[in-house]
């Protein structure tokens, strides 16, 4: 049976599961419903370990995990896409990704108004992430351009959500809500218009971390996409030394493109796929990255220089290479994201030299800049973010990174919680001072407390006395 | 839960003044303020022991009782203790007790399987339950090399450790599907208070080697674990040997 998890109690089937960042696996029932009504049935099946709905699984941490109880993949609800081609809005299911989506849609004149780093996000993660993107400096994230969300939530009960209905506090709850209110089964999207499949890119090198800054600050003012590499390898004068690039849809005359050639979809191509890779470190060394960061650096060019790039390779550069984070080895790797604010901005460039004197290798930083959003769980502010890809798999990692929380929650920042897999607990109401707030509009969705994550229960996002529900007397 | 760095959130030591138990639970991976439940006949000492731990970047210490010689309400105890889940459960109760003793006296002998098996066994099955629910953790059980085969100078504490030995064993086989890891700890003569008044042997070796042997070990593949690791090749090794022969050994 396919669409059913299995009860706790019953000892077959439970499969182990983790983040994309390969570490602190826990075992499940996993469930694959293919409609509303399967799903109803998974959710009623819950023990005492609750549910929690799963998408591609590219939260780098627990978020996707439940240890002991059941796991609802939304891989089989993805019979919905269906755009309005004069409003751009449009209703899709849950567990389809957001490169699904382009592909329908792009040829028709749409993209989604928003897009992470990677395609291989499910709808109902980038909801549940309140994902950002190169245009959240002027966009907002994700959320900001879903019109409605179909949520089934943990009391069973199937509601639609509008971000300024009635039950917009459960909209806006469930945006950023890490999967806690319920599981979302489609959302209508306001779509962008655009005129062809290709970006305008300027790139401009940088030379260290604070003219990286300025120079994607300047970026902001006139760019709709912008976004910094950073080389946090490189020591010295030239530490945090970069790439900016700012970015537009491109215009048919631009690629001199008739409107309905400029929309034909570029191939969508996978270069190559890694491996298992036995070794426990993996195969990078920070050596090696230090010189792979150095020839990417050299082959950009030296003067600004605009060119144009299919939205496959501008938007979701590492998609490429399939399964990259296997070449982080057996002890996986970890994405620390964190955003402070502007008043904080002094903060940045110690908080990063703290790091490198600590030895932690950085293989890969991305720098942005945020806004607020709406929801009370929603990882961006006002200010700076820095998102680093660490292998796990480094002495002395823990505390550096203890230190950097403390530091960042001391500046008024916090870390995002789709990335995290390592933070403390007691951290998280300082960080996300309206936890309370949100806990609130959740328990109100499900006071039985059906859903829980592993994330939840590490961080303790939704309240509960002591012990876990059932399990005091399972 | 553990993190991604494989530190845990929190630990339940039963035998909660044991010398071993402590070095294990010193030595694991934690984040900052993890909590420590001790649970142990001597209330005194184990509260004292938690208030040192405190001073060690522990966070909330609790201290129960639970006395392996006389179980009451083992139920009861492992829901108290699991009013919070725990990432690691140590389960380091041991007492040597004094084989010429044993020898002669039945009570004596009785009293030695109690504390280092029977008392355990309600308790096992409870925290194997409460474990296989929640679906992940540790179960670390402190048993011995004197379990793999009997001599004439432990024999009486070897069969109770060889007791829960197997008895842990089988419980791993029933609950590991489930996300749970059960670790067996064989280690030899440990230098501590409950053998200092003996003479050390061949592969003798110190709690805190215990521990990291454990530390070591914690989220992996293994099962059973010897403290020092040539013992399980030394213990094939005498496990294969004639009676006749491995008698004449020097004890």
């Amino acid at each position: 049976m396919r669409n059913t998890a299995r009860p706790p109690g019953d000892g077959a089937h439970r499969q182990a599961l983790t983040g994309w960042g390969r570490t602190a696996p826990t075992r499940a029932f996993v469930a694959h419903p293919a409609e509303t009504a399967e799903l109803a049935i998974a959710m009623n099946d819950h023990g005492p370990r609750g549910v929690i709905p799963r998408g591609l699984g590219r939260s780098y941490g627990d978020a996707a995990q439940n240890a002991g109880g059941n796991v609802v993949c939304t891989d089989r609800l993805v019979g919905r896409c269906e755009l309005d081609p004069v409003s751009g809005r449009a209703w899709v299911s849950a567990g389809i990704s957001l490169g699904k989506v382009i592909d329908q849609v792009l040829p028709r004149g749409w993209f989604p108004a928003v897009v992470p780093g990677t395609q291989y996000v499910s709808i109902g993660g980038a909801i549940a992430s309140d994902v950002h993107g190169k245009n959240h400096h002027r966009d907002g994230s994700f959320c900001g351009h879903v019109t409605a969300i179909e949520l089934v939530t943990g009391l069973g009960t199937q509601l639609t959500l509008t971000s300024n209905g009635t039950e917009s506090e459960a909209f806006w709850a469930t945006a950023g809500g890490m999967g806690l209110t319920g599981v979302i089964t489609a959302a209508q999207l306001q779509l962008r218009p655009v005129q062809t499949a290709h970006v305008r890119v300027e790139t401009t090198r940088t030379n260290d971390l604070a003219d990286s800054m300025d120079v994607l600050n300047e970026a902001d003012a006139t760019a709709q996409y912008t976004v910094a590499w950073v080389d946090l390898l490189r020591r010295g004068r030239g530490r945090g030394r970069g790439i900016v690039t700012a970015g537009a849809h491109a215009l048919p005359e631009e690629l001199g493109a008739t409107s309905e050639a400029g929309l034909k979809v570029p191939p969508n191509r996978r270069l190559a796929s890694v491996p298992s890779v036995p070794m426990r470190a993996g195969v990078l060394h920070p050596k090696a990255m230090a010189l792979f960061n150095d020839v990417y650096f050299r082959r950009a060019p030296a003067r600004p220089t605009t060119t144009f790039a299919p939205i496959w390779g501008y938007f979701f550069p590492l998609d490429v290479v399939g399964h990259w984070n296997r070449l982080y080895g057996r002890a996986g790797m970890l994405q620390y994201q964190f955003v402070i604010p502007d008043h904080a901005t002094d903060q940045l460039i110690p908080m990063v030299d703290r790091l490198m004197a600590d030895g932690i290798p950085i293989y890969l930083a991305v720098l942005k800049r945020l806004r607020d959003v709406p929801g009370p769980l929603g990882f961006p502010i006002s200010g700076w973010t820095l998102a680093i890809d660490i292998p796990v798999a480094v002495t002395n990692l823990g505390p550096a990174l203890d230190r950097l929380d403390a530091h960042v929650a001391e500046c008024g920042g916090r870390i995002y919680l789709a990335k995290d897999s390592r933070m403390r607990a007691d951290l998280v109401p300082v960080m996300y001072p309206r936890l309370d707030e949100w806990r609130a509009v959740r328990d109100r969705l499900d006071p039985e407390k059906v859903m829980q994550s592993d994330l939840d229960r590490r961080l303790s996002l939704v309240a509960r006395s002591s012990g876990y529900k059932g399990l005091l007397n399972a | 839960m553990r993190d991604a760095l494989g530190r845990i959130q929190s630990v339940l030591l039963i035998g909660g003044s044991s010398e071993i138990g402590l070095a294990i639970v010193r030595g694991l991976p934690r984040i900052d303020g993890a909590s420590v439940c001790l649970a142990g006949p001597d209330r005194p000492e184990m509260e004292q022991i938690a208030t040192a731990l405190g001073t060690e970047g522990f966070g909330a210490v609790r201290v129960l009782d639970f006395d392996a010689c006389a179980p009451t309400d083992p139920k009861g105890f492992v829901a108290n203790a699991f009013a919070t889940e725990h990432d690691v459960v140590i389960v380091a109760t041991g007492y040597l007790g004094d084989q010429a003793t044993a020898s002669q006296d039945p009570d004596m002998a009785l009293r030695l399987i109690d504390i280092n098996f029977r008392g355990l066994v309600p308790a096992l099955v409870e925290i194997g339950q409460r474990l296989k629910t929640q679906g992940h953790g540790t179960l670390v059980v402190m048993s011995t090399v004197a379990g793999e085969r009997p001599r004439v100078a432990n024999y009486t504490y070897g069969a109770a450790k060889a007791g829960l030995d197997a008895f842990t064993r089988g419980l791993a086989a029933s609950i590991d599907h489930a996300g749970v890891q059960v670790l067996v700890v064989r280690p030899g003569f440990v230098r501590t208070r409950m053998t200092a008044h003996l003479a050390p042997v061949p592969f003798s070796t110190s709690p805190d080697k215990v521990a990291e042997a454990v530390t070591a070990a914690l989220g992996g593949a293994s099962k059973t674990i010897w403290v020092p690791g040539i013992l399980r090749w030394v213990m094939r090794l005498l496990r294969a040997l004639p009676e006749s022969i491995f008698r004449r050994l020097p004890a």
